[in-house]
């Protein structure tokens, strides 16, 4: 591992802006910055998101799995819980349907002029963001370590090599996506 | 060089490049691509500027600290990224209300300002109480097989779903 780029804090600012640039220009070529788009999806009219977040995943998963293998990368799995990972994803997709952009399309559909994006979706998530702030200690004493496991992933899980579950994963995706090419969608 | 100047790509193509971008993040910086830490961050950073350094104390501060980091910078390089996009393609324009909601809601500013603003911050409450997004949680740890990502990309899902087919199916 490239232990020393990663703690030289300037290059990983410029390296941050670098790849932001990258990710910016995929998702605008992608589609995925117009609300149209975004929100067909939800409605299920059009597929595009899925289509790129199902091949997103499966060349990322692949990559970052062989990656590890070789010991060149080392994963950052999220914590979670029931009430943080279901409850807020369902509070995050209540607010995706109203908005139809979400915090990465959001700012990148800023960048190709669209104001709805700008003055209301940004402002608002970061209003947001800030309210969870405020209610942070509460909720941290309540909701959120209910049913609470770590930073677990699904070979962890099931105590297995991780290419025992990356590849029957992989295989799955590539269905998924045969399938929703195969329907027209 | 026509591809920098078309309008869109297949999916399929931005999809996995979005997937080789993320391996690139994971060698060169150790970290995953996403987005909504930032908007904390954001939010901590001007809460400083209008009230003084006492707002450090609160805790979710002490987990992620108001500054510019990586995160911060990737989220303000996606502004320039896709803006470069969209000028070569000649897709960048001023836009007030998207075609969609204008052909089924109405044209008006206001109306699309403030379901934007609302449903922004909704998601941005309920982002950094999943701990991410439809970056961090629905590519970047999906990919990661994290179980949290996967429970949370689902329900972000389920969520959007229902609520976008609430508004234009049941309410509109």
């Amino acid at each position: 591992m490239l232990s020393t780029l990663h703690v030289n804090k300037k290059i990983q600012l410029v390296l941050g802006l670098i790849m932001g640039i990258v990710f910016g220009f995929l998702l605008e070529k992608g589609g995925v910055t117009k609300y149209d788009i975004l929100i067909g999806q939800l409605l299920l009219r059009d597929f595009t998101v899925l289509k790129i977040m199902l091949s997103a995943v499966l060349v990322g998963m692949l990559g970052v799995h062989f990656l590890c293998s070789l010991g060149m990368a080392k994963l950052h799995p999220k914590s979670g819980s029931i009430g943080s990972s279901v409850i807020g994803g369902l509070i995050f997709g209540t607010g995706f349907g109203i908005l139809g952009y979400c915090p990465g399309t959001v700012v990148a559909a800023a960048g190709t002029g669209a104001i709805d994006a700008l003055l209301g979706g940004v402002v608002g998530i970061l209003i947001g963001a800030w309210l969870f702030v405020l209610a942070y200690p509460k909720l941290q004493e309540s909701i959120l370590n209910k049913m609470n496991f770590g930073e677990l992933t699904l070979p962890e899980l099931f105590k297995v090599n991780r290419w025992i579950v990356v590849i029957p994963v992989s295989i799955m995706l590539i269905v998924f996506l045969l399938l929703i090419y195969k329907a027209g969608w | 060089m026509d591809f920098l100047t078309a309008k869109q790509w297949s999916p399929y193509v931005a999809g996995a490049l979005i997937g080789a971008l993320s391996w690139v993040t994971f060698v060169l910086s150790d970290k995953p691509l996403g987005c909504s830490t930032a908007f904390s961050r954001t939010g901590g950073m001007i809460e400083r500027l209008l009230f003084g350094s006492k707002v450090l104390d609160r805790p979710y501060y002490k987990k992620f600290a108001p500054s510019i980091d990586w995160e911060w910078m990737m989220v303000i390089g996606i502004v320039i990224g896709s803006f470069i996009s969209s000028c070569l393609s000649g897709g960048f324009n001023w836009l007030w209300v998207p075609d969609f909601w204008s052909e089924t809601i109405g044209n008006g500013r206001t109306v699309r300002w403030l379901c934007a603003l609302s449903g922004g911050i909704i998601m941005g409450f309920g982002a950094r109480w999943a701990g991410g997004c439809t970056s961090g949680h629905g590519i970047s740890g999906t990919l990661q097989l994290a179980v949290s990502s996967w429970l949370a990309a689902l329900s972000f899902f389920v969520g959007g779903i229902a609520s976008a087919m609430l508004i234009f199916h049941v309410l509109i």
